[in-house]
């Protein structure tokens, strides 16, 4: 099996595993997402109506409305938040929503997880060590 | 992270357990930033109470706004008894207009959930502004000053207008730091983090309001989260096309801190603004970038407008005196709602002056307190929407999926008087 593992820095602690959602735009969490649902909705958005809820989050970072954190806050609450999240850029929104979600989230690795990881790979993250393995989609025909 | 005697002192619960849940929280959001310390702060902008879209169910639940506070401001499940705030602290933008509930489609539960979260926030010392921005009515931040605030277009205003230190905080951050005083040190409390990244040479005229929103969306939608450097402003922009520009640019992107050349007080030159460092980027806002960025604002294709907003972030008194011009002795279309919104304190000298009684005489609504997006209010059946608000138009169909139009001041009474959407961009 093809297992990649990528290095870098806990957010917030923790271990958990899950598929990974990937995508290189930007979250805005207020008036981007339904966090009731899990949902993204940015009307220009690549993942506009897919669900995050118990995936692994892998995104360039926050932007928007101060809002980003009560909104994933209430996902948590309603249980639609990721498992965890991994992420390049760091700001104030992205801590923060990081903290109140709870799950485990990961920054600054080796590589950038972007490019290494895709959709539908199966990915585990264990903030405390600060490290992430992929474990690559079997595709067909490979 | 260090901390000083004071800041141990709250740690260890000194002040109380709410405190120290609010101490705990700095630090486990300090420690995720990779901040090094607390920085003091006495001016805090946030929000309070259990009335927003998505709260509200969950606020119902834990019951007393004492738990509500717990939870939503201090990431505390437990419930604890919530101290009067130590620093200075204002309440952003809330979930209704309390004067016009009733033909905002909020329910009655909502509304008295609304006015139990006025009372608490209240008795714990908010000032009850309740707009998107404060510096309209009264919290001017001085250069230099930390801040810890909420609401985007607030920030980058604070941040680039007026030369204070704020970054965008959330719920949780502000509810800390209005019983900490404290915030942590990182980000654009830092002088170095304040240099621009992108320069961006204009190459045309910005002018009108309009023309400072599409350049703050261009601006935004591809410098993310840097610092743009807008250089080659012709004229002097006032307050209202500052506070759109930055709405705007924190909209398609997460700017919270611009330059302009020659203007904003960290700018005096090109130099400056950049502090000797390199512009990662090289930008250009001619008219095809103008013309992207209406583009993208307007995600309506039928004509036939039923719901015009005005007012994100809060109109000024400047834009009421226009509007109001504009709809002296004119009659809104019957099947049009037009809702305009400024902040409460404005709104009393907006009757004074005569300007609600031209805004109702023309069958429009002058509210405060709320917003669409925010407060997800709106007229019944409404369906396509026209807004002067980059804002606005880039939430409105996400938040509301309502089709929306973006134009001028003039454009959308224009469509409020037709009931056709004519905007262009001229």
């Amino acid at each position: 099996m093809n297992k990649i593992v990528l290095r870098g820095r806990k957010v917030v602690g923790g271990c958990a595993e899950g598929e990974a959602l990937v995508t290189k735009d930007t979250i805005s969490g207020w008036g981007g997402v339904n966090p009731i649902q899990g949902v993204v909705t940015e009307r220009r958005h690549e993942l506009r109506g897919k669900s995050f809820k118990g995936k692994v989050l892998v995104f360039p970072g926050a932007k928007g409305s101060s809002g980003w954190s009560i909104t994933f806050h209430v996902a948590r609450l309603a249980g639609a938040a990721p498992a965890a999240m991994i992420f390049n850029d760091m700001t104030t929104k992205i801590a923060l929503g990081a903290v109140v979600i709870h799950s485990p989230a990961v920054t600054g690795l080796d590589r950038d997880p972007l490019e290494v990881i895709e959709t539908g790979d199966w990915v585990k993250v264990d903030a405390d060590r600060g490290v992430v393995e992929v474990t690559k989609q079997e595709k067909e025909g490979e | 992270m260090k901390l000083t005697d004071d800041e141990k002192a709250m740690l260890d619960g000194k002040e109380g357990t709410a405190v120290r849940k609010a101490m705990e929280l700095l630090i486990r959001y300090g420690e995720a930033l990779g901040a090094e310390r607390l920085v003091d702060t006495n001016n805090v902008c946030g929000t309070s109470g259990g009335s927003t879209p998505f709260l509200r169910q969950f606020a119902a639940k834990v019951g007393s706004m004492d738990a509500v506070f717990s939870e939503f401001n201090l990431d505390s499940a437990e419930a604890v008894e919530i101290p009067p705030v130590k620093a200075f602290s204002c309440h952003l933008i809330q979930s209704m207009d309390p004067a016009h509930w009733e033909i905002q489609g909020v329910e009655p539960e909502v509304y008295e959930l609304n006015s139990r979260s006025q009372l608490f926030s209240a008795r714990i010392g908010l000032q009850l502004m309740n707009t998107c921005a404060p510096y309209l009515v009264g919290n001017v931040p001085v250069k230099g000053e930390h801040c810890a605030w909420m609401e985007s277009s607030a920030v980058v205003y604070c941040n680039s207008v007026l030369g204070g230190r704020a970054n965008t905080e959330g719920r949780e951050s502000v509810g800390a730091a209005m019983l900490t005083g404290k915030i942590p040190y990182w980000g654009y409390h830092i002088d170095e983090n304040r240099l621009g990244t992108h320069l961006v040479n204009v190459e045309m005229d910005v002018e009108s309001v309009m023309d400072w929103g599409l350049l703050g969306y261009y601006a935004g939608e591809i410098v993310q989260e840097r610092i743009p450097v807008l250089q080659g402003v012709r004229g002097i922009p006032n307050l209202e096309k500052l506070k759109h520009c930055g709405a705007a640019a924190a909209s398609s992107g997460g700017v919270e801190l611009y330059h302009i050349v020659g203007i904003t007080p960290e700018a005096h030159t090109t130099e400056m603004a950049f502090g000797g460092k390199k512009s990662e980027a090289t930008l250009k806002y001619g008219k095809a970038e103008q013309k992207e960025a209406y583009r993208n604002l307007n995600s309506a294709e039928d004509e036939n407008v039923d719901f015009v907003v005005l007012g994100c972030p809060h109109y000024s008194l400047r834009q009421l005196w226009e509007v109001c011009k504009l709809l002296e002795g004119k009659r809104v279309r019957k099947d049009v709602s037009l809702w305009i919104f400024t902040p409460r304190a404005l709104k009393d000298v907006a009757d004074r002056n005569g300007y609600t009684e031209v805004i109702s005489r023309a069958g429009g609504f002058l509210m405060t307190d709320t917003c669409p997006a925010l407060g997800q209010v709106r007229p019944k059946n409404a369906r396509i929407a026209a807004t002067d608000s980059a804002k606005q138009a880039h939430y409105l169909p996400a938040i509301l999926g309502l089709q929306t139009w973006f134009g001028s001041q003039r454009d959308c009474i224009e469509a409020a008087l037709s009931g056709t959407w004519r905007g262009e961009l001229r």
